[in-house]
């Protein structure tokens, strides 16, 4: 069966105090036409992941506006989720050798999904490939369906793309999280940045007292610099490549490197990375190398608001969500320029840019030779995760779409 | 204190924004694409830009500025498209004239450059529109007043910036109903001298609340 999920309640109000009561009453205008009208978000999973943590936060606030949402999560056995796994990584580029069982298996899910999920509401927001074919039940002119895909499409296997395509060209429209990420198709595509919650264990203000404790616990040096990245042990983020970069720094500057993941016990290829990290740092006590439990988001926003500089050195990227989580709190950033990064790290206005191990040592070095400019970027990314990437943004563009597809019906 | 007949309608603004099928790998394709890409376009990367970076007041004009600057790193260039400022522009398609005048003449005189490959590629985006009024109206300077210190980042934006092309004067929806409704010449002069690109939009909010002030002081 499918669930329709029950939400807590966030009132839209407690965001009143850091963004100004002016915000929150633009929200409630731009809402007010859309009072009542039936929305239905749809994803795969209803815990872990990023769509899950968005729509956790985003569905409550929405009924804070008056709007009739309500989030379904479709449901697959073992074997659709391999396959969507699979499709997963092959619409990131990953080698992939496509069998006609695994688009069977698909296209079986969605239609058992198709029968007991509602799909009927004004404005139905499918998110990610798994559910797509559900744009089978649309009947001619009965509602709006739109496509958010949260995934990097820019190098997809072919065979892939070309079997959910036919499904992504009949909805009205497809959001992307960067325009570098689109396809060329026959609909309107949209861009629809992932969003922090500033009120989130994540990324609220914490006492003093607790970041002195987290890093006492760690052994990490409050008086000395803290350069620290933030990411899963994984070769994409380049974990050996940052020790690299903190190595020329450290010629230079007395500094510390931590860097923090979730644990990789259940994960075998995470678990190899770790090691090679190891080796890299070589027991350097000035290296601290963290395994978080499921990621610990007080102790991550911790370290990140004790750090003198946050880097994220990945050579591949999402969004990057962990950059914009860094400038929320002021944070100078030092990340590679590469998929939803430099969106979010405007080089030399909100963070700095770079292209190597050698220029991502460069920058650090530049921003510990000059603290006011460092401080300058940090305040200029706290502006721009507020006007772009805080979840109340997120809800404004939802709100804007829902009154531009009305607009043109 | 003075009323109008016409009062000040309060509305906000929300953008979604397009992705256009268009991309510039090179300055000669920046070239064509400012040529052939829509009006809403040529309005996301200029005007709507300057709103949503509006806390950058340093250096910080148009997408194409920047992109030239961190992409092509070509900073001359960079520097003359930062310099047209929207604020002497009524129509889009004078203000997309001169971008291209300014692209095109630098590829004829530097062809070898023209045709460089930039580090990452620049996006075509459109600004889609949607406005929402806000249920508060001003009839003299007093109500205007509070009604401006209440108003989102957006309302001010649409009010102050964006409303110079819907105008098609080179003034702003504040100094028009200033000067217009309340026979305040001098305040809405000065109301629209204050600098949107070395203010922020806060900054531009307390320099006007500070005018009205010392206007109020004088009645």
């Amino acid at each position: 069966m499918s669930e329709t999920l029950a939400l807590n309640r966030i009132p839209l109000d407690d965001y009143a105090e850091l963004l100004g009561a002016g915000e929150i009453e633009e929200l409630r205008a731009l809402a007010k036409p859309l009072h009542g009208r039936s929305i239905e978000m749809i994803n795969s999973t209803a815990i872990g992941g990023g769509v899950a943590e968005i729509l956790n936060r985003l569905v409550p606030l929405a009924e804070e506006l008056e709007l009739n949402i309500k989030w379904d999560v479709m449901t697959g056995g073992e074997d659709f989720f391999d396959v969507t796994k699979s499709f997963h990584n092959a619409l990131h580029g990953a080698p992939y050798h496509s069998s006609p069982r695994d688009f069977e298996i698909f296209l079986a899910y969605n239609e058992r999904n198709r029968a007991t999920l509602p799909l009927d509401a004004e404005f139905m927001v499918i998110h990610d490939p798994q559910p797509a074919a559900l744009i089978d039940a649309r009947k001619p002119g009965a509602n709006h369906w739109v496509w958010r895909c949260h995934i990097d499409l820019s190098h997809p296997n072919r065979a892939v793309w070309d079997f959910l395509e036919k499904f992504v060209s009949r909805y009205d429209g497809a959001m992307f999280s960067s325009p570098e990420f689109s396809r060329q198709l026959p609909i309107p595509q949209y861009l629809f940045y992932p969003a922090i919650d500033p009120l989130s264990e994540k990324n609220q203000e914490l006492q003093r007292d607790f970041i002195a404790e987290v890093l006492a616990r760690y052994g990490i040096d409050p008086q000395r610099a803290i350069l620290t990245q933030i990411s899963r042990f994984d070769r994409l983020k380049d974990p050996v490549g940052v020790i690299r970069a903190y190595r020329i720094v450290k010629r230079y500057f007395d500094c510390q490197l931590v860097l923090a993941g979730g644990s990789a016990s259940d994960d075998p290829e995470g678990a190899v990375v770790l090691k090679e990290v190891l080796r890299e740092a070589n027991n350097d006590p000035d290296i601290k190398i963290l395994e978080l439990p499921a990621w610990a988001p007080l102790e991550v926003n911790a370290l990140q608001r004790a750090s003198t500089v946050v880097i994220q050195k990945s050579l591949r990227e999402g969004f990057g969500l962990t950059v914009s989580e860094a400038l929320w709190k002021k944070k100078p950033v030092v990340a590679s320029a590469v998929g939803g990064i430099p969106i979010q790290v405007i080089h030399k206005h909100t963070g700095l840019l770079a292209h190597s191990v050698e220029g991502t040592a460069y920058q650090i070095r530049f921003l510990l030779s000059h603290p006011e400019i460092a401080a300058k970027l940090g305040e200029h990314g706290h502006h721009h995760v507020k006007e772009n990437f805080l979840i109340t943004q997120k809800l404004k563009r939802y709100l804007t779409l829902f009154l531009t597809l009305a607009r043109a019906a | 204190m003075n009323a109008a007949e016409t009062p000040f309608e309060f509305v906000t603004v929300s953008y979604l924004t397009r992705i256009g099928n268009q991309s510039a790998g090179t300055l000669a394709e920046l070239l064509t694409g400012l040529e052939h890409c829509s009006d809403a376009s040529i309005f996301h990367h200029t005007f709507q830009t300057l709103g949503s970076h509006h806390f950058l007041t340093e250096g910080f004009s148009n997408d194409f500025a920047q992109w030239v600057l961190a992409d092509t790193n070509r900073n001359d260039l960079a520097e003359q498209l930062a310099a047209l400022d929207i604020r002497d522009y009524v129509s889009i398609a004078a203000l997309r004239s001169d971008l291209c005048r300014v692209v095109g003449e630098y590829c004829a005189a530097f062809p070898h450059l023209a045709t460089q490959a930039a580090l990452e590629r620049f996006y075509f985006c459109e600004s889609v529109e949607v406005t929402a009024p806000l249920g508060r109206s001003a009839r003299t300077l007093d109500e205007f007043q509070d009604a401006i210190a209440h108003l989102s980042h957006a309302g001010f934006y649409f009010h102050f910036i964006s409303s110079r092309l819907r105008l098609q004067l080179r003034t702003n929806d504040f100094s028009h109903w200033l000067g217009n409704s309340l026979g305040l010449g001098t305040l809405a002069d000065s109301v629209n001298h204050i600098d949107i690109y070395t203010n922020t939009l806060d900054s531009s909010r307390a320099k006007l609340l500070r005018l009205i002030d010392r206007e109020r002081r004088k009645a």
